[in-house]
């Protein structure tokens, strides 16, 4: 093309070209604004906290409200307990159904696709039926409720993690690893903590700041289980305060905006590398 | 494709005869058993117990009336607008999520836009919830910014029949995390698409037009539409955007499913269980398809 001399045909070829770039940065920007519009409407709703004058005031009242710091720390706690559950869960099932038992695939995927298939709302109804009453008493207990919940949790966070962590099984090769652990003399334990995990930390880190960000703001299934999470915090929120709910929103969104961040970079160096070593 | 599959298949036979284990040891299925235990105790048999309970009459014994009564007009309302709205939100976040995938991937922009999209996307996919719909208030609510932006220019939004709180202002919020789904989807079936075929099909003499009607749509096809399956799915079974927005009082079928189970006025969990099994089943259906139509676009996207 570019070595071409210029005909006629291509000067005219050019035109669509350069419209077709100009349309695509109206498109951009359009959406773009639908996107940003809402945020930072909220980002200078919250910083009327103070009269007539912007300030954080908002952001300083919401974490001094007395039940904040509780409601947080409650579903930080919550997030790294499903974490690292689902985590053990998950990793030995699919190194498992990759190297051990294939034919169980088709059954373990289809049950990851199952929280795709209940909705929350339907779900926190199945749990409360079944759990509520004799003989499998679960809820009686606030903490009990709560140990519930994080096993909801698990179920919930199965597609994300298991899709992570098969295709971090899928980038390094799973059995020539085991065979030569195998053939040192390593067992089943030592194989998956000292060999496979350090192996999938790029692909465990993602599914597990996914399962983070989705697990921390929880309504739902928290709501009906009636848990002093964050959830039904924010929710409380909207409905009692005036300034606070938008610093929640924003709060809320930064928490999400630094999971997927340190997704991306963790997953960009590792492609990096990843490169690198190929070239060598 | 076709010596990919042979190439796997002869890979999988000389392991499995070289070391084809006599028995399976019982250690094997340790492995796999706590993932069965947990998806057994939290996923299925809760889900089973509400398809049991929602043939269960008020006294006992089975029967279909629960059923029966899901033709009654609140529920019909609920379940239209939850269609209604998943059906719109489907189809335009599906046509804006594959514009803007691909003017970020092959529009003219600067690669670093890719980027910034997709991280976004992730984000923006995963703000839904409480979080998102107090956004909106912030913005479109009646003392919203954007509302109050209009009244500044003399139209008073709410005055012309607009609502946060309707059919219209209810899209306009699910929007927000079904566009950027869409993208997050389509992008790689975009990355899909083969120079070579766009070069065969110029070498031939096709417009860009051409191009797109004859070769690239309808590779595209399974994914896009697929992918707008998903977003339905993904928007019909949504609770805590609209609960959060509408305090659980709107026509839609998860807020109802809420207030039959566990609410104060309607209460009557028979009829709410039949209405959470119609969801199960309107969900399994459209992930049923999404996966047939995912599967088709592999074909070629690979």
């Amino acid at each position: 093309m570019t070595t071409t001399p210029v005909s006629p045909a291509i000067a005219t070829n050019k035109r669509p070209v350069t419209t077709q770039r100009l349309g695509s940065w109206l498109i951009y920007l359009v959406v773009s604004l639908y996107f940003l519009i809402p945020l930072a409407a909220t980002f200078y709703w919250s910083l009327r906290g103070k009269k007539d004058v912007l300030s954080f005031e908002a952001y300083r009242k919401l974490f001094a409200d007395t039940s904040f710091l509780p409601a947080f720390s409650q579903s930080i706690i919550n997030a790294i307990a499903t974490i690292f559950l689902c985590l053990l869960i998950v990793v030995p099932t699919a190194y498992w159904v990759t190297l051990r038992l294939p034919k169980l695939r088709p059954v373990v995927e289809f049950i990851t696709l199952l929280p795709f298939v209940i909705p929350a709302v339907v779900l926190v109804f199945g749990i409360i039926r079944l759990y509520s009453a004799p003989p499998l008493l679960f809820t009686a207990t606030y903490n009990s409720s709560r140990v519930v919940l994080i096993c909801v949790y698990v179920c919930l966070s199965f597609p994300y993690m298991f899709r992570s962590v098969d295709n971090g099984l899928r980038a390094i090769d799973v059995r020539t690893l085991t065979e030569a652990a195998q053939s040192l003399g390593a067992n089943w334990v030592t194989i998956l903590f000292r060999v496979i995990f350090p192996n999938l930390r790029v692909a465990l880190l993602s599914g597990a700041l996914l399962t983070f960000a989705i697990v921390i703001g929880e309504l739902t299934i928290a709501l009906y289980m009636a848990q002093h999470t964050l959830g039904p915090y924010m929710s409380d929120l909207t409905r009692s305060k005036v300034y606070e709910p938008s610093a929640m929103a924003i709060v809320a969104f930064a928490i999400t905006w630094a999971a997927m961040g340190i997704i991306d970079f963790v997953g960009r160096g590792a492609s990096r590398q990843a490169q690198k070593t190929e070239a060598e | 494709m076709k010596s990919n599959t042979n190439n796997s298949r002869s890979v999988n036979s000389t392991v499995g005869g070289a070391k084809r284990p006599p028995r399976i040891p019982i250690g094997h299925w340790l492995g796999v058993l706590p993932f069965f235990v947990f998806s057994g105790m939290f996923l299925i048999a809760p889900t089973l117990v509400l398809a049991y309970r929602s043939l269960e009459g008020p006294e006992g014994g089975l029967t279909l009336d629960n059923y029966r009564q899901l033709a009654s007009d609140t529920v019909m309302n609920s379940y239209g607008m939850s269609i209604k709205i998943s059906l719109t939100t489907a189809i335009l976040g599906g046509l804006i999520g594959f514009v803007i995938a691909w003017v970020v991937s092959m529009g003219g922009l600067p690669p670093r836009f890719r980027l910034i999209t997709t991280t976004f996307s992730g984000v923006a996919a995963n703000f839904a919830g409480v979080p998102l719909a107090t956004a909106y208030v912030f913005t479109l609510g009646r003392v919203g910014l954007v509302t109050a932006l209009f009244k500044m220019f003399g139209v008073n939004l709410y005055k012309t029949g607009f609502s946060l709180y309707s059919f219209f202002g209810l899209t306009l919020v699910y929007l927000y995390f079904q566009i950027p789904l869409m993208v997050l989807t389509i992008l790689p079936a975009l990355d899909g698409l083969k120079r070579e075929w766009r070069e065969a099909a110029e070498n031939l003499g096709a417009t860009q037009i051409q191009y797109w009607r004859y070769v690239a749509l309808p590779v595209l096809t399974p994914s896009i539409l697929g992918t707008m399956i998903l977003l339905f799915g993904n928007s019909f079974g949504a609770h805590a955007t609209a609960y959060a927005l509408t305090g659980g009082l709107f026509d839609l079928a998860t807020l109802l499913i809420g207030r039959q189970i566990s609410g104060d006025v309607l209460h009557n969990p028979g009829l709410g269980y039949a209405v959470a099994m119609g969801m199960v089943f309107i969900m399994a259906f459209s992930i049923f398809i999404y996966s047939i139509l995912q599967r088709r676009s592999e074909r070629w996207l690979k």
